[in-house]
């Protein structure tokens, strides 16, 4: 596979993976929250500074079609992420020379 | 297992920013060893592709949820220091853009599931690799072990904080068994993803996995014996 394929294959199975299949995830609250209202300590946490986002909790605000909020959501978050750490690891990599494989 | 905040105390959550960023520091040296023009793409999509994985929660019973933490999978397929800053970015984006994990926090989730997890998952991976034979197939099961035993240590790291730095007066025992509990079942959900991931990709592009790479140099040199003799 080259090298072409194998990216656009990634960015296109991420993209599908947090704008489309991520509306069927399990919306029960995870281990930690589970744990937090078992032995009663959920009560302490503290709403996000962030929680007036947008983009907050993967809900697009002002969109009201739940599928639809999620996955603009979602594709937004990729590509944010695949502009961001894609500059960031290309500004870090050694140039001309390959990198070092040893551990 | 994002935390948010207000579960532990200032001075807690200050220490563990303390040591995320102290962590992210010697990542964004040791960074450049594992990142040239073919890694820095791959370690980028890396990054992009657990976020995008972390949104799916899958059930583990009990009206209870989990969902990939990736330290372990980003650590084989681009090298544990790269793979601080992939979920380094993942959160910060999370906790800024999403509202996922509190801001206050987002030290000790770096520290959860930017270190702890990267920690775990590649030194159980390297362990592994070392005792197993050579062969690329073993890369995927053993980064599957490695992130099984990563998700369980970050829960038990974060009780430990809790206990430390906890803002709420609960019984602690309680707390430890059932994080231990539920994130050694949501540990096999990890290792699962992990495992099917990476197989994936050493199977069409074993030269994009770093931790496959001594093993293909391995069996290169075992090619050239055959061809001298």
């Amino acid at each position: 596979m080259s090298t072409r394929r194998f990216f656009t294959v990634a960015v296109l199975v991420s993209l599908l993976v947090a704008g489309v299949a991520s509306y069927y995830a399990s919306t029960h609250p995870d281990g930690l929250e589970y744990v937090a209202t078992q032995t009663g300590f959920l009560d302490s946490a503290e709403e996000s500074a962030t929680a007036d986002s947008p983009l907050a909790d993967y809900q697009t605000s002002g969109v009201d079609d739940a599928r639809l909020s999620g996955g603009i959501a979602g594709v937004v978050g990729v590509l944010v992420m695949l502009a961001l750490s894609t500059g960031l690891f290309w500004a870090l990599r050694r140039r001309g020379s390959p990198a070092d494989t040893r551990d | 297992m994002h935390v948010p905040d207000g579960f532990l105390d200032a001075p807690t959550s200050l220490a563990t920013a303390g040591v995320a960023a102290a962590g992210v520091a010697v990542a964004l040296r040791g960074a450049r060893r594992e990142l040239d023009d073919r890694t820095a793409p791959m370690a980028g999509l890396v990054a992009t592709f657990v976020f995008a994985a972390q949104m799916i929660t899958f059930p583990i019973g009990a009206g209870t949820s989990g969902h990939l933490l990736g330290g372990a999978l980003a650590a084989v397929l681009v090298g544990p220091w790269s793979a601080v800053l992939c979920l380094s970015v993942v959160l910060g984006v999370q906790a800024l853009l999403m509202a996922d994990g509190g801001i206050t926090a987002l030290g000790t989730n770096i520290t959860l599931l930017g270190l702890v997890t990267v920690v775990v998952g590649w030194g159980v991976f390297v362990a592994l690799r070392r005792v197993l034979p050579k062969r690329t197939a073993l890369v995927a099961p053993a980064a599957a072990v490695g992130a099984f035993a990563s998700v369980p240590v970050a829960a038990l790291v974060f009780t430990g904080l809790f206990a430390v730095g906890g803002n709420a007066p609960v019984d602690l025992s309680a707390v430890v068994v059932a994080m231990l509990a539920w994130h050694t079942a949501i540990g096999l959900g990890e290792a699962a993803i992990t495992g099917l991931v990476v197989a994936s990709i050493v199977a069409v592009r074993p030269d994009l996995v770093h931790g496959a790479r001594p093993l293909l140099a391995h069996r290169e040199l075992e090619v050239r014996e055959v061809a001298t003799s």
